[in-house]
């Protein structure tokens, strides 16, 4: 019997829904707006993940070294920075290379090249630029050469300068900003998220509010409640999966053109996130629908079923 | 069957039924009649408890259905067949399964479901409207069609508010002659109902409400209004 039931709630609610026509069809695109809405705060977070992580990649301390400073000397420091637990990984730049770099940078400006030139030695140093496990990890990085007693004498000589507390004001200030955007969008995609569920939840009532005079005919012929219930929540529940499908098919559009514009102002491409992360999405959509579906259906009809 | 002891239903601002007792057994044909706002669908509206009384109790063999369970309610109601004036309809469901679905929800299985419902539409002659939905059916079909519904469950008692209200007189005298045949089958009919001819057709026992009270009840009565 258990199964015998079920398949008839099931078939009662496809029947409705199917033979609702335009109902059906409002509420699955107020459904559609409202899964849209969910992916889009997904997308703006991942965006401004991405972008916060370019710019903590962005960030290191790099030290210089005087132009005659001795090979050998700025490897013992690199050993010694090593041992730091804060530093992930140091990138040694020679006094060649860091000619080269500039010689490349400068390529266009033959008055600087032409000087250069007529300098006959090499006047830029050799440096070391330092990346920290985590980035509020730079500030002990700095501090480690403020205090002379981790340098030696030879050491506090070669040294030419610590840049890292030029960039950290502006460092700092984008991180906040970024944060700040996080938080801010988060807030108000919650907010957008929120008031599209209530919107669905209202319009799924008031589809269950046109049929209330059917609910109480199919009380008086005798139906329990969960017979009456049931076909509504499976309506509910198709209207979660078609929407979740619609929203997945009209994300594929949506997500190029956005890839295609987008890409260098928020930082990631959007349609090769949604690819790479189709499967995730795809259940969160899927879930969010049935689920908003389904539980509209039953707080709605719950009204209705109280004698 | 039903007994009505001192029933009083009081409305804010109005009395609608006012000390009623009366007694209804097996098998009877009984034809509620009076003006509109008599009390006759407060009185049908108190056996279904789909309103409870003011004062007094109203029994089903002997139990007291306004203190049911809505569990038991349910399983009264399932007693119960009903008509309604405006028929009260599944839109969305055609004919067939209108009535299969007063089946379903008392929770026949799938065989009796296809033997019976064929049988119940040839009984009030829809046969070949068995797919049709309610907006396509005319408004003695409906009627016809919430008659099937009723009776496809075999209740102990058929309850019909106004059924003829919205027909017109050769629809009304086939939906009599419906109930008619049902009540000959042994089951029990209450029809309320302010139109002559129906009453004077139907020969068996009237009771007369006036301003919420009875003023007759005749074994083999007219309509005397």
């Amino acid at each position: 019997m258990f199964f015998t039931k079920l398949k008839r709630i099931i078939v009662s609610g496809y029947r409705n829904f199917s033979r609702s026509g335009f109902t059906s069809v409002a509420s699955i695109l107020v459904m559609t707006i409202t899964l849209f809405v969910v992916i889009s705060l997904i997308f703006t977070q991942a965006a401004l993940n991405s972008s916060l992580n370019d710019i903590k990649e962005k960030v290191d301390v790099t030290v210089y070294f005087v132009s005659d400073a001795p090979e050998a000397s700025i490897m013992d420091v690199k050993e010694a920075l090593k041992k730091l637990p804060e530093v992930k990984e140091i990138t040694y730049t020679s006094q060649d290379e860091a000619l080269t770099k500039f010689k490349e940078k400068h390529s266009n400006d033959y008055l600087t090249l032409q000087a250069l030139d007529e300098l006959g030695s090499n006047p830029l140093g050799a440096s070391l630029s330092i990346k920290a496990e985590d980035p509020s990890q730079y500030e002990s990085i700095s501090k480690y050469f403020d205090n002379e007693s981790n340098l030696s004498r030879g050491d506090l000589t070669i040294i030419d300068k610590v840049d890292y507390s030029q960039n950290k004001v502006v460092i700092d200030k984008l991180t906040s900003i970024i944060n700040g955007a996080k938080e801010l969008g988060f807030a108000i995609s919650l907010i957008l998220v929120i008031i599209s569920i209530l919107i669905t939840f209202n319009t799924i009532r008031l589809i269950i509010y046109m049929s209330r005079e059917e609910i109480s005919v199919m009380k008086l012929v005798g139906a329990g409640g969960r017979f009456i219930r049931g076909p509504f929540i499976v309506s509910g529940v198709l209207v979660g999966i078609l929407a979740a499908l619609l929203t997945t098919v009209l994300l594929f559009p949506v997500s190029i053109w956005l890839g295609n514009r987008m890409t260098d102002f928020v930082g990631i491409n959007l349609y090769t996130y949604y690819k790479s992360n189709f499967f995730q999405l795809f259940i969160i959509m899927l879930g969010s629908g049935v689920i908003i579906g389904s539980i509209s259906s039953i707080f709605a009809i719950h009204r209705y079923l109280r004698k | 069957m039903i007994y009505f002891n001192n029933v009083t239903k009081k409305y804010p601002g109005t009395v609608s039924l006012e000390d009623i007792n009366m007694t209804i057994t097996q098998g009877e044909f009984v034809a509620i009649v009076g003006h509109s706002g008599a009390g006759k669908t407060t009185l049908t509206k108190l056996i279904l408890a789909e309103e409870a009384p003011t004062d007094g109790t109203v029994f089903f063999e002997s139990t007291d259905i306004h203190k049911l369970s809505s569990k038991d309610l349910m399983n009264f109601r399932r007693k119960v067949g009903i008509v309604f004036q405006d028929f009260r309809l599944l839109s969305n469901k055609t004919a067939y399964e209108n009535i299969a679905f007063a089946m379903e929800a008392i929770e026949k299985d799938e065989n009796d479901i296809a033997q019976d419902v064929p049988h119940v539409l040839e009984l009030v002659d829809l046969t070949a409207k068995a797919s049709h939905f309610p907006h396509q059916l005319s408004g003695g079909e409906k009627q016809r069609l919430a008659i099937a519904r009723a009776i496809i469950t075999q209740p102990d008692l058929i309850i019909a508010d106004e059924p003829t209200g919205n027909l017109d007189p050769i629809n009304t005298s086939d939906v009599v002659n419906l109930l008619k045949k049902i009540n000959d089958l042994g089951t029990t009919v209450i029809i309320t109902t302010h139109n002559r001819n129906v009453v004077d057709q139907i020969k068996k026992r009237v009771i007369t409400l006036e301003n919420g009270r009875i003023i007759r009840d005749d074994k083999e009565g007219k309509y005397m209004l």
